[in-house]
């Protein structure tokens, strides 16, 4: 069973404000779920970790211009803006 | 027969023939959803103003056509729905999250623009678990949406309204997605046909990224021809996502006779209903009786699949999911500083299947369990991949398709398993490995209980869709899925 605490850390690394109830649940499923996991532990060894095929994801690093039109609407599409910018609070 | 029960192909020889229009295809659906959809719940958005224009421009361009007497494109006129994690310029996209109940798209996605090129009519989009996280729709931050044949029970999902939108003729066609069951569960709920089409096979660019090395799109369709025509139309090389291959479907037919199909008996053990087995093990007789032939096959990493997929699509999605933010769009709450703005507007706007995910995958990722989760995972993940590797493996007198269930059971209540998340992640055991391995794979009806429609899983290597579908199109003529 994962502690508290460790729930509380967790959600605060992934940027999430859960109730003390959803902390609670989460808690017990959580572990129902990483006990699950555990089932890996006996998979055999293998050094070949794979994620997609290599060779069809890459491409060249380039800036490739969008229109814009499409620009100004992304920025139309955010909670809180002035002129062509997106505004955040401030940070320092 | 009513308009909407008609196929692709039939709607595309009725507009040539002048036998109707797509005005009145796109009424008589318009109308459909209008009496169905209050309990069926498919839809998030009903787009109804432009799916008039579209109907109204597409008919001018088959009379043009018609005149100059060229044939138009097998789209052009069709009535579709978008699942609602799809981009459609000018249209709310919700991916069922109260984080994007306003978010209106600011471009199509690929698949989308191509789709409008033939000149495709929009009908609106379709619901899912919130950020398809789910495999019965429950997950929706809008409510569920119901199966067609018993409305007491799941459509599936994620894709569950774009399923039962097919199933109760309320679009003639579906674009869905999958990232572990996506559109296969929901297409074998529904008793519809869905293609999980090859990793890299349809451009990403436009769909809302849930797992990146997962995720895929694909058609869901009336029939095996239909979900081909749409998934030629998506299909290709797109310079917006890197990961999309310059692969265009051979169109060469493949038949039953002689070829050979793998029977993974680690997919026929404990847990799979026998009604289900029953049903399976039949359509695999019947492509016996065409001449094929059946011989069992090892997938010896099958145990390890579902854990090794939990891993892998939460981290990915934890990280995809860091961009909801609360500044570049979507919900947003106050807060004192921007940590406070971060926290307020997720803790608000994610449901709580968003937030498990979120939490497990972060765990996973962190310093301390990456070893022991993700980077474990990602070696299972190579082991899976070879376990298939090695099933098709002409060297090893592979085999050329396999055969097993989608799921364990049909459509199950809904409520059955809300509470219990781990058995809900179960309902997936048949269908991850496909994603892991990056193949192609398709829901084909193959019969029913009761009431409820049970799909053959078809899975073939890499690319090789056009296997697929031959050969379910011709088990499709054969194959009594009502019964």
């Amino acid at each position: 069973m994962i502690t508290k605490e460790e729930v509380e850390r967790i959600a605060k690394l992934a940027r999430l404000e859960l109730t003390e109830k959803e902390t609670e649940k989460m808690q017990k499923d959580l572990s129902d779920i990483l006990d699950y996991f555990d089932l890996l532990k006996k998979a055999p060894k293998s050094e070949k970790a794979s994620s997609q095929k290599p060779g069809i994801c890459t491409r060249k690093d380039e800036v490739v211009a969008q229109s814009r039109e499409v620009a100004e609407k992304l920025v139309a599409a955010s909670p809180d803006k002035e002129d062509s910018y997106i505004k955040v609070k401030s940070i320092l | 027969m009513e308009l909407t029960e008609l196929t692709i192909k039939q709607c595309h020889e009725g507009l040539k023939n002048k036998k109707f229009s797509s005005r009145d295809l796109t009424l008589a659906y318009l109308e459909n959803i209008k009496k169905k959809d209050k309990e069926l719940h498919a839809f998030l958005t009903v787009t109804e103003d432009l799916a008039i224009s579209q109907a109204i421009r597409a008919d001018e361009r088959i009379a043009l056509s018609r005149a100059e007497g060229q044939d138009f494109p097998m789209l052009c006129g069709i009535p579709c729905a978008i699942k609602d994690n799809i981009l459609v310029e000018g249209q709310k996209c919700t991916n069922a999250s109260k984080i994007l109940e306003n978010y209106v798209a600011s471009y199509d996605a690929t698949c989308v623009k191509k789709l409008k090129e033939q000149g495709v009519i929009i009908l609106g989009k379709t619901n899912l678990d919130e950020f398809a996280f789910g495999s019965s729709t429950e997950n929706s931050a809008f409510g569920v949406t119901k199966n067609p044949h018993d409305k007491t029970r799941v459509a599936g999902g994620s894709s569950g309204g774009s399923a039962a939108a097919v199933a109760a003729n309320m679009a003639c066609f579906t674009l869905g997605t999958d990232t572990g069951c996506s559109i296969r569960t929901p297409a074998s709920f529904c008793g519809i046909v869905g293609l999980k089409p090859t990793y890299g096979a349809v451009s990403r660019y436009g769909l809302t990224a849930s797992a990146s090395s997962l995720d895929q799109m694909g058609p869901m369709a009336k029939n095996v021809e239909d979900c081909k025509i749409v998934f030629k139309a998506i299909s290709g090389k797109d310079k917006m996502d890197a990961t999309s291959a310059d692969y265009k479907l051979e169109e060469s037919e493949v038949k039953l006779k002689g070829i050979k199909i793998g029977v993974p008996k680690e997919y026929f053990g404990k847990g799979l209903d026998p009604e289900v087995e029953k049903i399976i093990r039949n359509a695999i007789k019947k492509a016996e009786d065409q001449g094929a032939e059946i011989v069992e096959i090892n997938l010896s990493s099958s145990e390890y699949a579902l854990a090794c997929y939990y891993i892998i699509q939460t981290s990915e999605a934890s990280a995809n999911l860091a961009r909801f933010d609360g500044i570049r769009y979507g919900r947003s709450e106050n807060g004192k500083d921007l940590l406070d703005v971060y926290l307020n507007s997720r803790g608000v706007g994610f449901g709580s299947e968003t937030k498990r995910r979120i939490m497990l995958g972060t765990y996973s990722l962190s310093s301390g369990y990456y070893d022991a989760y993700y980077k474990k995972a990602q070696e299972v993940r190579g082991l899976i991949r070879q376990d298939f590797e090695k099933a098709f493996s002409p060297s090893n007198d592979g085999v050329d398709l396999i055969f097993c269930p989608v799921t364990p059971f049909p459509a199950f209540k809904i409520g059955e398993k809300m509470n219990d998340p781990l058995s809900m992640y179960l309902a997936d055991i048949y269908t991850v490995s496909v994603n892991l391995a990056g193949l192609p794979a398709l829901s084909l009806p193959a019969g029913k209980i009761g009431k409820l429609p049970v799909g053959l899983q078809i899975i073939g290597n890499q690319f090789q869709e056009n296997k697929i579908l031959s050969c379910a199109s011709e088990l499709e003529k054969i194959i009594d899925k009502n019964v």
